[in-house]
């Protein structure tokens, strides 16, 4: 029988997200034998345009060229997964989207504009092909990346859980730093899976998993503003690592203009 | 400055009469614009922020910009504050050190084309690799809470203190892998590296007493010595139009940062055992042969080792992981040697704390005016009239002993050659 073959595909990225692979320790080892590894640019496989079962994509389209790559990546994938916030919501660099004088800062920063391509937005893949599966997390996890394979080479749908971060925070029986330091943390209204790292080493959440499902961002909101922090500081609590996502980014827009 | 991080390469070579006329090493990360979405957030935010400029030295990033930070609110770390940080940043440098030794480098001096085709060959080598890096991830979790832009450190310390039975777990791990670094040390001594010296000035940071790491001044192997607040006035950045990633000269010249770098100029501050370690494998540092750098990185690995481990065993938590100042507006400098070579960060405060301006200079745009010139030679030497996949192969090995980043340092180099009569 032949092998299922996997990709992994980079763009405007850390890396970070590929590394839920060479981070996986003798687990990367049992994977090579299971799946045939046909494009992994950062781990020496090269073969970008190979059908494969499922490609993985790390990073957000942030240049002209990406657009055509992503259309390509998709002609030849079965499955298309998404690794991680830049993929999934166009990422921290996405704070530059909806801004006008970010045209401006290619031009602060490098001395020759015009040798810089870029588009105005960074935006998720979603925003220009099909997506099957979006993995949530700056970084995701091995346990995450790993999981999701192996459910969809075994015909399982995925699980993806879209809970908020306090259901794992209750579930580890950290103190809540919101009752006990009146500290402004996102776990109300942030995705799980990071393992409730934050508030388990005593400090709030940033968000940084992205929107749970059905959050009460806009009460949310208002809490932090009741709690002491200005409209400015309650807009940059939304307006960080996904702020394309929402609706971080609408209500986070909402108290930045106000 | 930088506005991005380092990703795909690509090489264009032009050839005329037997000699290399135009020589571009480009590299085309799309620019994201770190250092303007730094502006206007609280000084708070820039360790978060700056993490993810890179997913495989976060620590780097969030070690620099809080000493550049701190510096301006004039917070002095305590004693624990900074051995924790160096615990903490000898976690990334034995990740990222041997990710790179075993799933990128190696794999060349072995004539593979990736580790786990090397791993048919060399399970035990590859194994052995990867709980190394398990073992880096493990130290950086232990104060981070995960080893990819780990959550524990702020602007004046840590979050918390871990508990000392999870400092004793992470000891006695520490403790039984050691003599596998050690072996590793010995066994990349032994690897058919080219002879290829060449001659460059070494930069990195220096300091009275111990291997630099997290603090110090600059220094060279050609007399430098200044504070980290004078570097803007000895190094220039410049844009060449063929890479997003800018170009960083000592004075109009090209030099190297990272391991290599370090290791030549600090050999008096390894570890005892280390030293001795050295001395055993039966290699001579300073070394000016590039090809080297993959042992300097396992040495690095066992100094790493050594530091942890001695720095867990006097482990104690404390009540006051962090320390707090009040904001005020001023400029400030911070530089830490990141696996790859300095990261120097310059921040200017506004008086509510929030960020005026930033500065970020990457190791990899201070190496590559270098791995520009080390190619040229390297390649003229190996000989032009080699078939183009040859040519390839031998410019691939020599960009990759810079370990320029990750996703450049990989296989993934196109090369284009034009032959001009």
């Amino acid at each position: 029988m032949q092998r299922p073959r996997i990709a992994v595909h980079k763009f405007a990225s850390c890396d970070g997200c590929q590394l839920a692979f060479l981070n996986a320790g003798a687990a990367l080892l049992t994977l090579a034998q299971r799946v045939d590894i046909v494009h992994f640019a950062e781990a020496g496989w090269l073969d970008p345009l190979a059908e494969v079962d499922i490609a993985f994509v790390e990073g957000s389209i942030s240049t002209p060229h990406d657009i055509e790559r992503i259309r390509a990546v998709r002609a030849s994938a079965n499955y298309l997964v998404t690794l991680g916030a830049c993929a999934t919501a166009g990422g921290l660099q996405a704070l530059r989207n909806g801004i006008r004088e970010s045209a401006n800062w290619v031009a602060d920063l490098y001395a020759s504009p015009q040798y810089i391509e870029s588009l105005p937005e960074s935006r998720p893949i979603s925003a220009h092909v099909k997506v099957d599966l979006e993995i949530w997390g700056c970084p995701v996890t091995t346990e995450q990346v790993l999981g999701a394979t192996a459910n969809l080479l075994n015909g399982v749908a995925p699980v993806n859980p879209g809970e908020p971060v306090c259901v794992e925070c209750k579930r580890r029986g950290h103190a809540c730093v919101v009752v006990t330091q009146n500290a402004p943390c996102m776990g109300p209204v942030t995705r799980t899976g990071c393992g409730a790292l934050c508030p388990g080493v005593g400090r709030a959440c940033y968000g940084c998993f992205g929107p749970a499902e059905l959050p009460n961002a806009a009460s949310m909101a208002k809490h932090f503003e009741q709690s002491g922090l200005s409209k400015r500081e309650v807009a940059r609590r939304f307006l960080f690592i996904t702020s394309a996502a929402q609706p971080f980014a609408d209500i986070g827009r909402h108290y930045q203009d106000e | 400055m930088l506005a991005r991080v380092e990703g795909e390469g690509a090489l264009d070579l032009s050839i005329e009469n037997g000699e290399i006329s135009e020589l571009r090493l480009r590299i085309f990360e799309p620019p994201r614009l770190f250092e303007k979405f730094l502006e206007g957030r609280s000084h708070l935010e820039v360790p978060d922020m700056v993490a993810r400029i890179c997913g495989i030295c976060p620590v780097a990033y969030q070690m620099s910009a809080v000493q550049a930070l701190e510096s301006i609110l004039g917070i002095e770390p305590t004693p624990w504050i900074r051995d924790m940080r160096r615990l903490f940043y000898c976690g990334e440098w034995i990740e990222s050190h041997s990710l790179h030794i075993h799933l990128l480098a190696a794999p060349d001096f072995l004539g593979f084309s990736n580790a786990i085709d090397m791993a048919g060959k060399y399970p035990d080598v590859v194994r052995r690799g990867l709980r190394i890096q398990e073992a880096g991830n493990a130290i950086i979790s232990f104060l981070g809470g995960r080893s990819v832009h780990p959550v524990g450190a702020r602007v004046g310390g840590f979050w918390h203190a871990p508990a000392a039975a999870a400092a004793a777990k992470l000891l006695a791990e520490l403790q039984a892998l050691l003599p596998e670094a050690e072996a590793l040390v010995l066994w990349t001594a032994a690897l058919p590296l080219p002879h290829a010296t060449q001659d460059f000035e070494c930069v990195s940071l220096g300091h009275a007493g111990e291997y630099p790491i997290t603090r110090g001044r600059i220094v060279s192997s050609r007399g430098l010595d200044i504070s980290i607040a004078a570097f803007a006035d000895e190094f220039q950045e410049s844009h060449a139009p063929h890479s997003t990633a800018l170009h960083c000269h000592h004075r109009g010249q090209d030099y190297l940062v990272g391991p290599l770098a370090r290791l030549n100029l600090n050999l008096d501050q390894l570890p005892a055992p280390t030293r001795a370690l050295l001395e055993r494998c039966g290699m001579r540092f300073p070394s000016f042969n590039v090809f080297h750098s993959i042992v300097a990185r396992a040495l690095e690995i066992h100094a790493a080792f050594v530091e942890a481990i001695r720095l867990l065993e006097a482990y104690a938590p404390t009540a006051t992981p962090y320390l707090e100042a009040a904001p005020r507006a001023g400029v400030g400098f911070g530089a830490s040697e990141a696996p790859r070579g300095i990261l120097w960060h310059r921040y200017e405060l506004n008086e509510d704390g929030s960020i005026a301006s930033a500065r970020i200079v990457p190791p990899t745009s201070q190496n590559q005016a270098r791995i520009e010139a080390d190619l040229r030679a390297s390649l003229h030497r190996f000989g032009l009239e080699q078939p183009e996949e040859k040519i390839r192969q031998h410019a691939e090995t020599v960009i990759r002993n810079y370990d320029p980043c990750i996703s450049c340092a990989t296989h993934f180099l196109k090369l284009s050659i034009k032959h001009k009569a």
